[in-house]
Parts: C-alpha cells; sequence; structure tokens
C-alpha cells in the first residue's frame, strides 16, 4: 500500500478589534477595525489566496485525480472574503468544484468554545459547516478544531456530532515514542479517527523554508521527498496555514516554485500518494488508541493552549466572555450573537499572551498590539459594553409581561 | 515689595504641577502688591506676562561668578542624572525627553563662560546638569537685577542652586519653597542622595522653608533636620478662573469611580483595587477607572484579572488636555489613595466638577478639605465603606458634591499669596 502525504491548509483572518476606549462604552457598540481588516485582507489575497489558488488549481488540472489537497476556511475569514474580495470565493468555488478538494468542519469563529462550552461549541460547528455548505456546495465530513486544539473529551464531543475523522497536533509529549505517521483512534469513542501533524515536516514548509541559517536550506522537492520516503509510517500529515505561501514565505523565496515541483516530483516516484483526511482515514486502519486527557494544540513549543489562556488577563477575558452564553441563550437576537461570535475570536487572547520571551517572533508576528495590557485592556472595554447590551435585552425581555399586567390595571380605572 | 522668584516652568508649557502652582502663586502676589521677576529655565514667549517680569534663563550669559559659588557648582556641575529624580512627568514622556536628549549629546563644560546655554527646561536625562547651569545664570541674573528685588524664593530642588547662588551673590533674604520632597518620590531606601543633598542645603541656606502642608513640613523638620520655627506651611490653593464644567452624555448608566493620577506606588493604586473588589462583592451596577499610566500599570491590570473584575474594572490609559475634564465630568466618585501626597490638587479638581472625592489622611490636601472623605490609605474596608455609601445614598453625595465645590472654590491662591508676603516681611531686615 501507499504511503498517504494529507496536504491541509488552514484559512484564517481575525476580525480585529478598533481601539475601544473607556469613553467608548455605551455609546458605540461597533467593535471592528474593518479598515485594517480589508486592508490586511487585501494584501494576503494578492500575495497568497489568489495566486496559491490557481496553482492549485493548476496541478488539479495538471495531475487529476492524483493531486489532491484540503483546505479549512473559518467563518470570520469568509465573512471577510464576501465583505471586500468576492473574488477569493470564487476561486476557492473553482477548487472545490474540480472534486479533488475536500473542506473541513471547525468552529466558525476560529473560537475556543470546546474549551468552555459544549452547547456553544456544537452550535458554531454547525454554523461553519452551514456556511461551507452554502458557499462551496460541499458538507465537511472531517473536522479539525480551532489551533488543532484536541483532548480525549473534546474528541468525544466532535464523534457526537457525526464525524468520524479528526484532525490534531503530533505533540510529542503525547506520542512518546509512536509516530505520528499513522492513524490513531479515540479512546473513549474509538470510532473517530485521528490524524496528527508530522509538525517536523510541515515546519520545514511553513517556518524554516526561506531560513537561509538553515542547515537544508535551500529546500527543494527532491529533498522533501527523500524526507518522506524515510519517514516509516503509512500517513504523513502536512498541516500548515495557508499563508504559509506567499505572506509568511515570500514569493521570492520560491515557495511557490516549491509547491509546483512538489506533486510532479512525488508522482514520478510512485511510493506515495496525496489524498485528504476522509479518504486517508477510510484507507488506513487506526494502529491503537492515543490519550489525550489535557487539551493540546499546534501552537508554540509547549503544544498546549497557554498561548490563549495561560495568564490571568486572558482566564479572565475567556471568563468574563463565556459567562454570558447563559444570558444570551434566553435571546434570540442575530446582532449579539454575532458579536458574541467574534469576540470569541482565539485571537483576540493570542493578542493578551505574555510567552513574548520563548516564541516572541510568532506572537509579536501576528499582534496588532504593543503590549498584551493594551490588548486586554482594549478587549474589556468591547466586552464590557457587549455585556451592557446583554443585560439590556434580558432586561426589555423579562419586562414584556410586567407591561402586558398594566393593561388590566388601566382598565379598571374606566 | 519685590521678589526674584526661581521656577522650573511655567504656563502654558507645563508637564506637571509646579507650573500651575507657580502661576497661581506669582497671580495671589500681584493681588497682594507684590511685584515678581519670574525666572526660568527656557521661556517660550508666551507666559502671561501681564502678572510677573519673565526672564528666561536661556537668553543670559554667564558671567564668571565669585569664586565662593563657583566653588560649590564645581561639586554638582557634571554629576550626572540617575533614574528615578524625574519629579513631575509621567513616564511616556519622560521616555521621550530621554530618548530626543540622547539623540543630541550635551555641550562640553567648557563652553559654559560667557555663553549662552540653551536649557531644556523639561525633566530629561541631564537634569543635574541643567540645575547647576541654572544656578549659574541664576546668580548672573541676580546680581544684574539686584536693585530691583527685596526677597529671594526659590521653588522645588531644581531651583534651589539658583536660590542659593542668588543669596551667596546679592545678600538678599532667601526663601525656599517645599512641593514635594525625595520621600514622596520613592520608597526610604530608594531616595537619590544627590537630590537629597541640593534640598538640605536650599533648606539650609534658607531663611524661611514654606511647606505646601503639615505633612510635608513635618518630613521637612525630621528628614532634613531643618529647625521648625523656620519652618511655615502654606497650603496650595487652585485656580479655577476661566474654567466650565464640562457636560458630557454618558455612556454607561452605571456610577464611575475615578482614580486619576501616575499608576506609581507613591498614588496607592493597588489599594484602589482592593477596594473596588469589595464593593463589587456587595454592589452592581458601578464602574472602576483608573486614569493615567505609571511603572505600576500593568501590575494593575493584572491585579484587577486576578480578583476577576476587569470587565467592571477599566484603564485608560494617560489622559491628556480635555479628557482629563471629561473623565471628571463621567465620574460619580473620585479618589486619591495616595500613601504620600505633599499636597494632591487632584481631589479639588474633581470637586469643582461635582465629584464627591475619598482622599487618604496621608495627603496635604486632607488638611485642608473638610467635605472629602478621609480614610487611612491602607484602610481598603474603609475605602469600599464610603464608596458604597457615596454610591447608595443619594442625600449623603449630593451634600458632599455640594460642599465640596463651595469649599474648593473658597481655596484662593489670593490667601496663599498673603501668607507668603508675611513670610517675606519676616525675613526681610
Amino acid at each position: 500500500m501507499k504511503k498517504s502525504i494529507c496536504l491541509y491548509f488552514q484559512v484564517h483572518q481575525p476580525t480585529r478589534l478598533r481601539l475601544y476606549r473607556f469613553f467608548d462604552i455605551g455609546k458605540d457598540s461597533h467593535y471592528y477595525d474593518d479598515f485594517t481588516d480589508r486592508t490586511i485582507l487585501h494584501r494576503i489575497a494578492q500575495k497568497c489566496y489568489l495566486p496559491m489558488n490557481q496553482l492549485l488549481l493548476d496541478l488539479i488540472k495538471k495531475y487529476g485525480k492524483d493531486f489532491k489537497v484540503t483546505f479549512s476556511i473559518t467563518g470570520s475569514a469568509l465573512e471577510q472574503f464576501d465583505r471586500y474580495e468576492p473574488e477569493v470565493v470564487r476561486s476557492f468555488k473553482e477548487l472545490a468544484d474540480t472534486g479533488q478538494v475536500e473542506f473541513l468542519a471547525e468552529t466558525y469563529y476560529h473560537s475556543l468554545a470546546s474549551l468552555a462550552n459544549e452547547g456553544e461549541f456544537k452550535h458554531q460547528v454547525e454554523k461553519h459547516v452551514k456556511a461551507i455548505e452554502d458557499h462551496f456546495g460541499v458538507t465537511p465530513k472531517a473536522f479539525r478544531n480551532t489551533e488543532l486544539i484536541y483532548s480525549d473529551g473534546i474528541g468525544k464531543q466532535v464523534y457526537g456530532m457525526g464525524f468520524k475523522t479528526m484532525l490534531t497536533e503530533g505533540a510529542r509529549h503525547i506520542l512518546g515514542w509512536k509516530s505520528p505517521d499513522f492513524v490513531y483512534s479515540n479512546p473513549v469513542q474509538p470510532g473517530l479517527k485521528l490524524l496528527l501533524r508530522n509538525y517536523q515536516l510541515s515546519d520545514d514548509i511553513a517556518f524554516r523554508f526561506s531560513d537561509q541559517g538553515w542547515k537544508d536550506w535551500p529546500l527543494t522537492a527532491d529533498k522533501f521527498l527523500s524526507w518522506m520516503k524515510a519517514a516509516d509510517g503509512e500517513v504523513i500529515n502536512l498541516f500548515m496555514d495557508y499563508e504559509t505561501f506567499g505572506e509568511h514565505q515570500k514569493e521570492a523565496s520560491g515557495i511557490f516554485d516549491f509547491m509546483k515541483a512538489l506533486p510532479g516530483v512525488v508522482l514520478a516516484d510512485g511510493s506515495l500518494e496525496f489524498t485528504t483526511p476522509t479518504l486517508c482515514a477510510r484507507k488506513h486502519q487506526s494502529v491503537g488508541e492515543i490519550e489525550v486527557p489535557d487539551p493540546i494544540s499546534w501552537a508554540d513549543e509547549e503544544r498546549d493552549v497557554t498561548a490563549w489562556l495561560g495568564n490571568e488577563l486572558q482566564q479572565d477575558a475567556f471568563n468574563k466572555l463565556y459567562e454570558q452564553s447563559e444570558k444570551l441563550a434566553l435571546l434570540n437576537n442575530a446582532v449579539l450573537w454575532e458579536d458574541f461570535g467574534h469576540l470569541q475570536e482565539s485571537d483576540h487572547l493570542y493578542y493578551m499572551s505574555t510567552k513574548f520571551f520563548s516564541d516572541g517572533e510568532v506572537h509579536s508576528y501576528f499582534n496588532p498590539y504593543n503590549t498584551p495590557y493594551e490588548a486586554f485592556i482594549n478587549y474589556m472595554n468591547a466586552l464590557s459594553d457587549f455585556i451592557i447590551r446583554i443585560d439590556d435585552a434580558v432586561a426589555t425581555f423579562g419586562q414584556a409581561p410586567a407591561a402586558e399586567e398594566v393593561k388590566p390595571a388601566k382598565k379598571k380605572k374606566k | 515689595m519685590r521678589v526674584l522668584m526661581f521656577g522650573w516652568e511655567f504656563p502654558p508649557h507645563i508637564a506637571g504641577g509646579l507650573g500651575t502652582a507657580c502661576y497661581g502663586i506669582v497671580k495671589g502676589l500681584v493681588e497682594n502688591g507684590v511685584e515678581t521677576i519670574f525666572v526660568m529655565p527656557s521661556a517660550s514667549g508666551d507666559e502671561d506676562g501681564s502678572v510677573a517680569t519673565i526672564i528666561n534663563a536661556s537668553d543670559v550669559p554667564v558671567m564668571s561668578v565669585a569664586s565662593s559659588v563657583d566653588e560649590f557648582l564645581d561639586k554638582v556641575r557634571f554629576v550626572r542624572v540617575g533614574t528615578n529624580m524625574i519629579p513631575y512627568t509621567n513616564p511616556d514622556e519622560f521616555y521621550e525627553l530621554v530618548e530626543a536628549e540622547k539623540k543630541q549629546r550635551e555641550v562640553s563644560s567648557d563652553k559654559i563662560y560667557g555663553s549662552k546655554y540653551r536649557f531644556s527646561g523639561k525633566y530629561g536625562s541631564n537634569l543635574l546638569e541643567e540645575v547647576a547651569r541654572y544656578a549659574m545664570v541664576g546668580g548672573t541674573i541676580a546680581v544684574e537685577h539686584q536693585d530691583e528685588f527685596d526677597v529671594i524664593h526659590a521653588h522645588d530642588w531644581l531651583t534651589y542652586l539658583a536660590g542659593i547662588a542668588a543669596k551667596e551673590l546679592t545678600g538678599k533674604p532667601l526663601v525656599v519653597h517645599v512641593h514635594a520632597t525625595s520621600f514622596d518620590r520613592g520608597s526610604e531606601d530608594m531616595i537619590d542622595s544627590r537630590v537629597y543633598s541640593i534640598e538640605k542645603r536650599g533648606m539650609e541656606a534658607a531663611d524661611k522653608v514654606i511647606a505646601v502642608s503639615d505633612l510635608t513640613r513635618n518630613i521637612v523638620i525630621n528628614k532634613y533636620g531643618i529647625s521648625p520655627d523656620k519652618v511655615v506651611t502654606v497650603h496650595n490653593a487652585v485656580d479655577f478662573s476661566g474654567r466650565e464644567n464640562l457636560q458630557v452624555e454618558r455612556g454607561v448608566r452605571d456610577k464611575v469611580v475615578t482614580f486619576l493620577g501616575r499608576i506609581t506606588f507613591q498614588k496607592g493604586p493597588e489599594y484602589f483595587i482592593e477596594a473596588a473588589a469589595k464593593v463589587l462583592k456587595r454592589t452592581s451596577g458601578v464602574r472602576f477607572v483608573m486614569a493615567g499610566s505609571g511603572d505600576m500599570m500593568n501590575r494593575c491590570i493584572r491585579h484587577a484579572a486576578r480578583l476577576g473584575i476587569s470587565d467592571r474594572f477599566h484603564f485608560t490609559g494617560f489622559l491628556r488636555g480635555m479628557d482629563v475634564q471629561k473623565m471628571f465630568a463621567l465620574s460619580d466618585v473620585y479618589i486619591m489613595p495616595s500613601v504620600s501626597e505633599p499636597f494632591g490638587i487632584s481631589p479639588l479638581e474633581a470637586m469643582r466638577s461635582n465629584v464627591p472625592s475619598i482622599i487618604s489622611n496621608q495627603s496635604g490636601a486632607a488638611e485642608v478639605l473638610k467635605y472629602a472623605f478621609k480614610v487611612d490609605f491602607w484602610d481598603v474596608d474603609a475605602m469600599a465603606d464610603d464608596i458604597y455609601a457615596l454610591l447608595n445614598y443619594p442625600a449623603l453625595a449630593d451634600f458632599a458634591a455640594k460642599e465640596g465645590y463651595e469649599e474648593v472654590n473658597r481655596l484662593k491662591w489670593n490667601h496663599a499669596a498673603a501668607k507668603m508676603k508675611k513670610v517675606y516681611e519676616s525675613v526681610i531686615k
């Protein structure tokens, strides 16, 4: 049996908050920096999404059923595409129409709902599945959680939502001596197959590709093929941010040429084949269960959730946000639900991370704030306004019957 | 009566409270029939010249002065500035100043004589050198104008050396005015000994010392060893002329409790956070605001997050200009929990904006404000009680706001200046 290669790309754009001051609380409930979102999206569309989609489309046309890729596109990103760059949606649709591209399900808002609230988690996954169906006419069958966050418990919930395949990180501390290059399964729900990211090979492309100080620079398709062949498992999961192509690794680094050459080199060799998560899980048996009692992710050296919930600021913000779930559940207010979603984007918590010293480069690259404190203050101001709106809505909701009681009193006077 | 006054700044270009206080004093002196020659290191030309003759020390070339003065200046001339001695500026501005000054290296010292020196007049990195040069220029100015004044008045340590030089060269009596001491700027083990020694020398050379509060007077007596009969308390006042209270539409219906000032150890910000958490346990419908910046800000943000009150405890960062007035206008209670505050003008501003104020007993303002609520800075229970009461008992809050407004309007520089005039009279032979 040929070894499988899963190429999966994550597409996400955060809904950035504007400078939201204390003085704005209760006065202005638009929290977002639309201008920055639009500017950044436009740049990334030109540098990454459009040229890379075209490149992949050309490869699929050239190799037909032999070349496959996988995407997960967050709802937040889709909203921005619809609003600012509809051309990007059209080009993803073209890829979807080839039938060679799998789309994954995830949380619509790229949120940490899986760590907070089962109901909200499910709600967002359903919302995301619907958005993918509406945009691309395909129904996601496999699942990836925000930042590949996974634990035994989360896996159980995901299985409960009807997914049989889930992607996560091949974190060394959970694997021990085991290789990430096999299919595993959830110990609580053995029906859920797990695909683990080969972080070594994935990061060779995503992080090290243009690093001229790296001993293996420059990376060529032939060299990469030899590494994949040397891996002793059955599956090689290359999971990375889609913005790797043209944004994190600039065009001048040769990243596009590398990707253009890779399928040809792999297919000519003949010992590996391209596949997608769902097909891969169908083809390969689970070699065993893997236990993950505490959540893991693909972030930072620790591969845990401390990038979002590692300090007291993040924890307070996270707790205050999800405390609103109960009140919101009483309300059927689409606008509030939408803001609740956008405020849940994990990026907001990521900006508050104080882990600058070990993983500073990555953190600061994506961070619009000078300090985690600024990020926290700004977020809490916006959240405070949001909480006021919920409380107002709940208050009027409760008053409705009271208002009716007044009427008979008036009648009596007559 | 005529006074030669050494200041460091004067409105409209001010970084701290000293310039505002000097302006009030000079205006008050005019009303008491005292003429002032006001010397400052770097005047811009748009200062209010109707209240005093302004002399810009940057315009005056230094003459080779008597050797006795030269000698003591020698000791301080090349002392470099350390950290922790920036008296009034806020940390952001300080950072900008230091960065700016690093770029333009200072002139070498042998060019001092016969030349003009452009003072920055700020509180920057070569502050001690500016203080020394200011003394030399100050001496020169005193000699040039010696027939035009009867007494010398120097404000805070930055100008003490200038005051001493003027006294030694002209023989006129010297009054030094203590607005703040080293002990208000850092904890006792962090005192900058160079600044302390200039302060002490100024107080010792002075014929009388004016302190802005009894609290400060006690520090002058106990920490600087100055004889009690030489030290006189004259409380600060505040000039509200031409100011109208802002009307601001409120975004939040909750009551707002505000702390406004530098977020440093001296201001007691963490006591405020603790008190806020206590209040929030008993009542909702209130928000707390910490306006300002400072070296304890990040620690305070973490503190509030740890107590789980970040959705009700807000930080605004450093506020400028109208935002300060706006913040007062949005406030229902003002709090100044200072650990050590020579006077503290901000509660007066708050009360003038009809905001009832809670201040610590460890502030000079507590000595003059009858209608402010007073607590010990460490007594967070008492602080929480007062906040709760002001939020929940409108009669109390209305009374405190109304009486407080009247009270601060009665605090006039005119009265303070009359006391200063008496001090002058006591030293003029």
